[in-house]
């Protein structure tokens, strides 16, 4: 049975606060990037290096990375629970949307530590 | 004309099917479809479909036609019927009964979850609860919902989740009374509303809209709701 448990706050009005909290913020650095990157044409290594060494810039990435990971749990969540569940896969059901969230989470978990590592690793 | 219509009764069909018909319509007429059901209900009177009033105000005949939801009673066939071939189902999404007749009882679950009654707690005056015009005005597009279910059975939302969605009649519903001047539970109809289901899982995709027979727009009353939701959060 579907539930709101795994949810991203348990509460349908706060999800859609973050979800387009998050989706103003990923469309702000996405205008960012490719104004950017037109405005400079041609990068190089240096270049890009250049960028991101300001605190500002890491700070902006940093939380692009967690508005994408917070919008994408709530959608992939939406999905998950509108479409696996006991009227396609039978019984099992849980079972799938249960691997189905874990492989979404570790997936986005990975795609913010990478992140974290690029931005401030050696 | 050729008339595909749905047919299952499960107690004596494995499986549903589709049976087609060869209808001849009256010429310099354009029936509606309830008509041609009429007509298929001479021809086999095991055919099964609701209907009551026969225009457009009883909301009984609510089915699919041409992959359509509407009322059979008030849709011509020229408006659905595409190569000369129409096919009528079931209103998609609730349990078949028989033929295009549906089980309804998901769809007056969550009509009755949003308490669609008024909620006055305080003293009765001696004659009537009065309305300004312009508050009576701000019902118009609400009240007329006559609950026939044909938007809620076009919304994907409601067909994955049915019982835990109130789906676009229940939620037009919702916003009538927290709407009206004159009820006074908005806060406890909100608080009843703002999980991830109930209300949150329309994606205003406007299947609702384009099949309401009575020309309503549930999605904006849905964006209604949504703000009151806010307002009252922030």
């Amino acid at each position: 049975m579907v539930t709101q448990v795994t949810s991203f706050s348990r509460n349908g009005l706060s999800d859609f606060i973050v979800q387009r909290v998050t989706a103003y913020i990923l469309a702000a650095y996405t205008v960012f990037l490719v104004g950017y990157l037109l405005f400079q044409g041609e990068m190089v290594y240096a270049d890009w290096q250049m960028l991101f060494s300001h605190t500002w810039m890491q700070i902006f990435t940093m939380l692009a990375l967690v508005s994408t990971c917070a919008h994408a749990w709530i959608g992939m969540w939406t999905i998950g629970t509108d479409y696996i569940r006991e009227h396609y896969f039978g019984q099992n059901a849980n079972g799938y949307r249960l691997i189905y969230q874990v492989i979404c989470i570790l997936t986005l978990a990975s795609y913010l530590f990478w992140g974290v590592k690029i931005l401030w690793g050696n | 004309m050729q008339v595909s219509v749905y047919r299952y009764d499960p107690d004596k069909d494995a499986a549903p099917y589709m049976q087609d018909f060869d209808i001849e319509l009256p010429a310099g007429k354009d029936l509606m479809v309830l008509d041609v059901l009429a007509l298929l209900k001479e021809r086999d009177e095991t055919v099964s479909y609701r209907r009551s009033c026969r225009e457009g105000v009883c909301g009984s005949d609510g089915v699919s036609m041409n992959g359509k939801n509407g009322l059979a009673c008030i849709t011509p066939v020229s408006e659905v019927a595409k190569g000369g071939k129409l096919t009528i189902k079931p209103l998609p999404g609730l349990p078949v009964i028989r033929d295009l007749i549906v089980d309804m009882e998901q769809f007056y679950a969550q009509y009755r979850k949003i308490e669609p009654y008024l909620i006055n707690n305080e003293v009765p005056p001696t004659r009537e609860r009065l309305q300004s015009p312009a508050e009576r005005e701000k019902l118009d597009g609400l009240y007329e919902c006559i609950l026939c279910a044909c938007c809620s059975t076009a919304c994907p939302s409601f067909w994955w989740n049915p019982d835990k969605f109130i789906g676009p009649a229940g939620l037009l519903q919702a916003y009538r009374f927290l709407a009206d001047s004159r009820d006074t539970a908005t806060e406890e109809r909100l608080a009843n509303l703002d999980d991830p289901f109930s209300v949150f899982r329309c994606r205003g995709i406007m299947n609702c809209v384009n099949v309401c027979p009575k020309g309503l727009n549930p999605t904006r009353a849905i964006g209604h709701i949504r703000n009151m939701l806010l307002k009252k959060a922030v």
